[in-house]
């Protein structure tokens, strides 16, 4: 119960370093633990964050360097290993099996039955003693898959609590929750924290860290920057560290220059809608515009999208893209029209791991230009560099799986493979999801290049400040309704708030 | 210094999805080669290449056609359960063909014909009803046989043994001392190769394996792939069913290419492809399905009793997937000393 | 199994067709259609019924026996007066001929054999023996040779009953000439290809079968294609080497009239004229027989 800065460090990682073939992962890096702290670990993508916590976790071995858990000398060779050291993770992608129940979830590991045998009996005592720490009361007889995502990482970080838990390591747990729900978890973590326990934070939403954190650790290009106190550290110098740039580059990226008119109209929808998933809308896209879609988790960003993509087919209304109305919509078609489409989820519908990054880049073009016309291996490789290059994809080269990629970088070759296709129109949906503040202006000041470059784009982001940065135009949306825009001036934080929120909308 | 460099080499080696299979294959045949002291040896005998090198080569032929259409479904993340059923239909469509006259350069063409038919119809399961591959290919392969079955009751055919110059001459006969039957595997190959490699049709196959929702927002048309590698492999099929019925002379719908879709499966994993889909390697599915006949072949000549065959076989297969397995590779190598990197 | 389903419909139909009212009713219950023999063996029983005035009621079990377990209590519900049983599997049986018996209807197995804790069960089982064949295989292949032979052996499917029977049957008769050994043995199930790929091993293992003398296959299928192997291999089987077989199918007929075979033991298909007086001869004045009554085998040759 010691929450004192002073007790003996529960882990103490001293120079861990870890290569893989042509890249060096870590590079001497120390962490130090405390009991009863949370302990923020930043970097930009590829900074060694999820190396560094795969060494602690024992997902992989580090090449050099020794770990201490209170004291002791350890090296764990499996996760199971670690966790019955007491040390816990609760990864980013939610690692639970959504046809089966919770309390078969909560019971996938541990199964303490005599011979082998399970006791359902016990195993649903176990469950609800389980969600009890974390105060949840849900039915655990019901299919994980049938709770939102948010009930899903609290059944995740029950799952990994236990009574000997010493450490808890949270790899982005709030990338898909909202802002009440964030405020649950904050105060599971408050709690855990007040039990002794050693937190690591892993995030990219940086006023969180300001909430919750007790310590900073900064990681970038492998090494450490610096250890502090959150105290101690203001956003400015933290944001500093971690990309290693002065700030103005950031801020003048989220900062509006002066627009030009839009051109003509690109995308016309009219009544388009979905029954049971999206009412009727109507949105203009232009070419030389950004069209921010705000709302909140669920309220049909996505989905909008998608219709237009053609990857959902409407049921009411039409879409015309430059003036010729597309009948029976699909992505091929879209494609064909010049629109291109990004997927808020990289893992499952963004990219195809096994393939390599200039597979990736090169699919749609290739879909395109149908299956008998090849397009050459030279002009291939050829496309794949200069997108490595124009979207600094950090890779040793274009022919590494995409599956091994960081996230950023991940999403940085889904929108290769959109821009490959030289598209018109270019449909954003979450594009900085899961990716860290750096590559977050990144690619902010990417979206607005290619606008300038005359590109009609749509951004769907559950980010505030993205979409307030970047767009010329604002469609909010609540419970799957478009309910109005904004445009100029008007396009500020209250604003999309109070119409979110049903208050007076400022429709134009 | 050179000796170092050359070391390093071999140890990059291990990582060659290559070397394992080629290895086994070696193994084999130096086993081989001390059970029975001539099984090197090539003579010529009637005008045509022999011995037991040339004998695994050309009983290859219709395990690794066979094999080569269900590495392309296996691509697309399927399976083809039903090839030996399409076999036992062509064997059968050839028959009744023969028997009815036709010229056989058009028999040969039915053949095929039979085999692209099967394969739509697995084809419009798998990708146009959305059956999962394992049971929408099942009913063709318990209903394949029967249809055999019916063909040869339909013309009568008590004795459904045939003679054709042209087909037997594509399975048993040969040209320049080589066996017909390599060229016509070759070709076919070189055929697969071109369909697959030269056209972005690989790349379509890989990626709706890899990631079929993914492939679809990318514009791929992934139930066409889906379906056409279902037609590839029929087609595939049906080639090594014309060499196996011209070879018996006969058509036997009920036991020929009997439990050839499991070799099939082994010759693609042998190859190094995970049936979770997302990658095709043509090249070493021929050498997975060489190395199961070669094990095959030994079987046969080392005057085991035939109660150990499958046994064996079983037990040889198991140690060629067990050097694939990556985890095998790193517990071996953090057994012995300084093998790790 | 089930492939055999379309099949075997076929035959189910034809019989239900020629169902009229005899003197004698008896029902079938066939193992299945797989293979060339069984389909002769189901039409001969069907078309010779006829000749003895029987009314014979006929059920495919696709070779399952829960399918056959219902055609048996099918027939004894409908009070027919004999069933006979070609029986899928050779346990599993008891029950069902407990229920017969109390019905006091007599049952006749064919072809292959049940295991019964009381064999009363049945009256008697009517069938070809394999240990026999083998024998007479045997026998033919001694008398040809003059007691000096070394024999290659195309198995059967391993563990097979005809296999191990044959097998059994072949042995005993050469293990009395000291100068007659199987020199090379492999499983060839059943099939012309597993025969041929077989042989074409056996050749090169034996250096193009140098010494040899004959090949016994423990069917026709398997001997055709070992004869397949030997002239692709520049060997004149029936006259290098003396091909003596089981079964005699009709491709074998061809192949002894080409001199490219030498003998083949007949399994015979037209077995009604050996089952049915048994069953009337037994309707007429029931009487303890004995538990097996074997159906001769012919072994032919070329002339």
């Amino acid at each position: 119960m010691t929450t004192s800065m002073t007790a003996s460090p529960r882990v103490e990682m001293l120079g861990v370093s870890k290569s893989f073939p042509g890249v060096r992962a870590l590079d001497s890096v120390d962490l130090t633990l405390h009991p009863g702290e949370v302990h923020a670990l930043l970097g930009e993508n590829g900074a060694g964050k999820s190396t560094l916590i795969k060494i602690l976790t024992g997902a992989l071995e580090c090449d050099r360097g020794d770990i201490r858990l209170e004291g002791r000398p350890v090296s764990f060779r499996t996760t199971g290993e670690a966790q019955a050291s007491g040390i816990s993770t609760v990864y980013q992608e939610v690692n639970l099996i959504p046809a089966m129940s919770v309390t078969k979830n909560l019971t996938l590991e541990r199964t303490g039955g005599r011979l082998g045998f399970v006791s359902w009996r016990r195993a649903r005592e176990q469950a609800r003693e389980k969600l009890q720490r974390l105060k949840l009361d849900i039915n655990i007889e019901q299919s994980v898959g049938s709770y939102s995502v948010a009930i899903q990482q609290l059944v995740a970080i029950a799952r990994a609590l236990d009574d000997d838990t010493k450490v808890l390591v949270l790899d982005e747990p709030t990338a898909s929750l909202d802002a009440q729900e964030t405020e649950t978890l904050f105060g599971i973590i408050r709690d855990l924290k007040a039990r002794g326990i050693a937190v690591v934070f892993i995030t990219h939403f940086l006023d969180q860290v300001y909430e919750i954190s007790d310590r900073i650790s900064v990681l970038r290009n492998g090494s450490l920057v610096a250890t502090k106190p959150t105290s101690e550290l203001p956003p400015q110098d933290l944001v500093a560290m971690m990309i290693g740039r002065e700030l103005g580059d950031v801020e003048a990226a989220f900062t509006k220059s002066e627009r030009k008119a839009p051109g003509a109209e690109k995308v016309v929808a009219r009544n388009l809608g979905k029954k049971r998933m999206l009412e009727p809308f109507d949105l203009v896209l232009r070419a030389g515009e950004v069209v921010g879609l705000a709302g909140l988790l669920g309220s049909g960003r996505t989905e909008t999208a998608k219709l237009i993509f053609g990857a959902i087919r409407h049921d009411s209304g039409s879409l015309s893209v430059r003036g010729t109305e597309i009948r029976g919509n699909s992505p091929r078609r879209a494609l064909d029209a010049g629109i291109a489409f990004c997927p808020e989820d990289r893992k499952t519908e963004g990219l195809v791991g096994e393939l390599s990054i200039r597979e990736n880049i090169v699919l749609t073009m290739q879909a395109k230009g149908g299956w008998l016309r090849r397009i050459p291996h030279r002009d291939q490789e050829r496309l794949a560099d200069e997108m490595i290059k124009a979207l600094a994809i950090a890779t040793p080269d274009a022919e590494k799986p995409v599956g091994q990629l960081s996230g950023g970088n991940q999403q940085k070759v889904v929108l290769a493979r959109a821009l490959a296709s030289k598209p018109e129109v270019l449909l954003l949906d979450e594009p900085t999801r899961g990716i860290d503040v750096g590559a977050h202006a990144e690619i902010i000041v990417l979206i607005r290049a290619l606008c300038d470059e005359g590109l009609a784009l749509l951004v769907a982001s559950s980010e505030l400040d993205e979409i307030v940065a970047a767009s010329d135009r604002v469609a909010v949306l609540r419970d799957r309704q478009k309910i109005g825009e904004l445009s100029g001036e008007a396009i500020n934080h209250e604003n999309i708030i109070r119409m979110i929120a049903g208050g007076g909308a400022d429709h134009e | 210094m050179s000796d170092r460099g050359t070391l390093n080499r071999i140890i990059a080696l291990r990582h060659n999805r290559a070397v394992w299979p080629l290895l086994a294959l070696a193994l084999i045949l130096i086993v081989d080669g001390f059970i029975s002291p001539n099984f090197f040896d090539i003579r010529i005998v009637e005008g045509r290449l022999f011995g037991n090198l040339i004998d695994i080569l050309y009983r290859a032929v219709p395990a690794a056609l066979i094999a080569l259409g269900m590495a392309v479904v296996i691509g697309t993340k399927g399976i083809d359960l039903s090839v030996g059923s399409i076999i036992a239909i062509c064997g059968a469509v050839i028959a009744w063909r023969i028997q009815a006259g036709d010229p056989h350069l058009l028999i040969l063409f039915y053949a095929l014909v039979a085999g692209a038919v099967c394969g739509v119809w697995n084809g419009f399961l798998v990708a146009g009803l959305g059956i999962q591959p394992i049971i929408a290919t099942l009913v063709l392969m318990v209903a394949g046989r029967g249809i055999g079955l019916l063909i040869n009751l339909f013309y009568g055919g008590t004795n459904p043994s045939f003679e054709s110059e042209l087909l037997q001459g594509l399975s048993t006969g040969n040209i320049w001392l080589i066996p017909t039957r390599l060229f016509v595997a070759l070709g076919l190959f070189l055929a697969l190769w071109a369909l697959i490699r030269r056209t972005a049709l690989g790349l379509f196959i890989e990626a709706v394996g890899g990631n079929a929702a993914a492939s679809n927002l990318a514009g791929v048309n992934s139930r066409l792939v889906t379906f056409f590698a279902y037609v590839i492999c029929g087609v595939m099929a049906a080639a090594a069913g014309v060499i196996m019925t011209a070879d018996t002379h006969t058509s036997d719908p009920v036991s020929v290419a009997m439990y050839s879709e499991l070799d099939a499966i082994l010759a693609v994993v042998i190859g190094g492809a995970s049936l979770a889909g997302g990658r095709v390697f043509l090249g070493m599915t021929v050498i997975g399905a060489l190395v199961i006949q070669a094990l095959t072949t030994s079987i046969l000549i080392s005057g085991l009793p035939p109660e150990y065959n499958l046994v064996i076989k079983a037990l040889v297969v198991m140690a060629v997937l067990f050097l694939q397995s990556d985890n095998a590779r790193s517990a071996i190598s953090r057994l012995i000393p300084g093998g790790s990197r | 199994m089930l492939k055999n389903a379309l099949a075997g419909a076929a035959f189910a139909v034809s019989a239900l067709v020629c169902s009229t009212a005899f003197a004698q009713t008896i029902g079938f219950s066939q193992v299945g259609s797989e293979g060339d023999w069984r389909p002769a063996f189901s039409a001969n029983m069907q078309e010779s019924a006829k000749d003895y005035g029987i009314d014979l009621k006929f059920a495919n079990a696709q070779g399952k026996q829960e399918e056959q377990l219902r055609a048996v209590r099918a027939f004894i519900a409908q009070g027919v007066d004999a069933i006979i049983i070609a029986p899928v599997v050779v346990t599993g049986w008891d029950q069902v001929l407990q229920e017969a018996k109390e019905a006091e209807i007599p049952i006749f197995l064919v072809d292959r054999d049940v295991e019964v804790k009381d064999p009363s069960l049945y009256v008697t089982r009517i069938s070809a023996d394999f240990n026999l064949e083998g024998k007479l295989a045997g026998a033919w292949l001694a008398a040809e040779s003059k007691g000096t032979c070394k024999i290659v052996e195309l198995q059967g499917t391993t563990g097979s009953a005809p296999a191990i029977e044959r097998k059994k049957g072949f042995e005993a008769v050469i293990g009395q000439f000291p100068a007659m050994e199987i020199v090379a043995t492999q499983s060839g199930d059943f099939t012309t290809e597993g025969g041929k790929k077989v042989m074409e091993a056996f050749i090169k293992s034996t250096n193009n079968l140098d010494g040899i003398c004959a090949s016994f296959a423990h069917n026709d299928n398997m001997q055709l294609g070992a004869i397949q192997a030997m002239k692709e291999a520049g060997l004149k089987p029936g006259k290098d080497v003396l091909m003596v077989s089981v079964d005699y199918v009709p491709a074998i007929v061809e192949a002894l009239k080409a001199g490219e075979a030498n003998a083949s033991v007949e399994l015979r298909s037209a077995v009604g004229k050996f089952i049915y007086p048994v069953i009337l001869d037994y309707l007429k004045s029931p009487q303890e027989l004995p538990k097996w009554i074997v159906i001769p085998s012919d072994l032919h040759t070329a002339n």
